[in-house]
């Protein structure tokens, strides 16, 4: 995770992933795709909607910081072969708690995410690797936070 | 029927089927580039070589999926207010590209918000299968829907 073996992640360590913007374009591009419900997708019925004007899907903010993860893990992995060090795998995920949905993200806002260890454990089942579980946020350009979830993903150990 | 589906119109226990809904290589490498873009979500070469198996969809791009799902089979005609979230999320085998992926959704319990009495809040447990019967994704999380006929 992030250029680290499991073995050098210290819990408390935060990371800023970056920032996503929502656009009017990329809301309706998703919501027509995957999440085509009324308050996604329709101007007047998002008005009359729960949000009260169009908002982007939940699972839209969860990409957002999913892109904004791989590319941090992308430039940790770049600087580590610029220093001539073998990569460190990045694991799968077995899935995640408590994901929220805080506040509605607009077209026109830009979410900021954050990564925050909150435990590691080393797997009897598979030698060599690890579970990093953190805590990631998404505030947005008001400082609100409008997002968060409890992660998990394997982590290879310092061989 | 045009009326929308009111938090009246779901019941404990009640079982509502999704999809099916086909996962083409196409879509996978689309997500991926967009979203996730990890090399056994863009190639098939290295999907195989990987861990996954295969050219896997990433585990966002099947949450979007089973939303899609949704959407299609009930909230998409019902009266729906949003979600706080889920507890939960399993990402318990990859989706791969070519398979056909159905399930269902399970209303857990059902209760009106106490704070907003024109909302109603579905617990729910959502399941989706791959053709063989192979489980590849479980939720559990809320469906906030409004009420026909608030108290």
């Amino acid at each position: 995770m992030l250029g680290l073996h499991l073995d050098e992640i210290e819990i408390g360590l935060a990371v800023e992933l970056g920032a996503y913007e929502f656009t009017r374009d990329n809301v309706l591009a998703f919501a027509r795709q995957f999440d085509p419900q009324p308050f996604h997708v329709d101007d007047e019925a998002a008005a009359r909607g729960p949000f009260g004007k169009l908002a982007a899907s939940g699972w839209h903010t969860a990409a957002g910081w999913m892109k904004c993860y791989v590319a941090s893990n992308a430039a940790a992995e770049a600087a580590l072969k610029a220093r001539g060090k073998a990569p460190v795998p990045l694991g799968p995920s077995p899935g995640f708690t408590n994901l929220k949905w805080l506040k509605p993200v607009f077209p026109g806002d830009t979410v900021r995410y954050r990564s925050s260890v909150t435990g590691t454990r080393q797997l009897a089942s598979r030698p060599g690797w690890g579970m990093v579980m953190s805590l990631n946020e998404g505030f947005n350009q008001h400082g609100e936070l409008v997002f968060s979830f409890e992660g998990k993903v394997l982590t290879a150990m310092r061989r | 029927m045009d009326e929308l589906l009111h938090y009246e119109d779901f019941s404990e226990g009640q079982e509502i089927a999704l999809g099916p809904y086909a996962v083409s290589a196409e879509e996978i490498v689309a997500f991926a580039n967009e979203f996730d873009p990890q090399r056994f979500h863009l190639d098939e070469a290295a999907g195989k070589a990987s861990i996954l198996g295969g050219l896997a969809a990433s585990g966002w791009h099947s949450c979007a999926m089973l939303m899609r799902m949704m959407a299609d089979a009930y909230l998409g005609h019902a009266a729906g207010l949003g979600s706080s979230g889920l507890d939960e999320v399993k990402w318990l085998k990859p989706v791969l590209a070519g398979e056909t992926l159905a399930g269902k959704m399970i209303v857990l319990s059902k209760r009106v918000s106490a704070k907003r009495p024109e909302m109603g809040i579905l617990k729910c447990r959502w399941e989706l299968f791959n053709e063989r019967g192979e489980k590849k994704l479980e939720q559990t999380g809320v469906n906030f829907i409004r009420v026909r006929t608030p108290c």
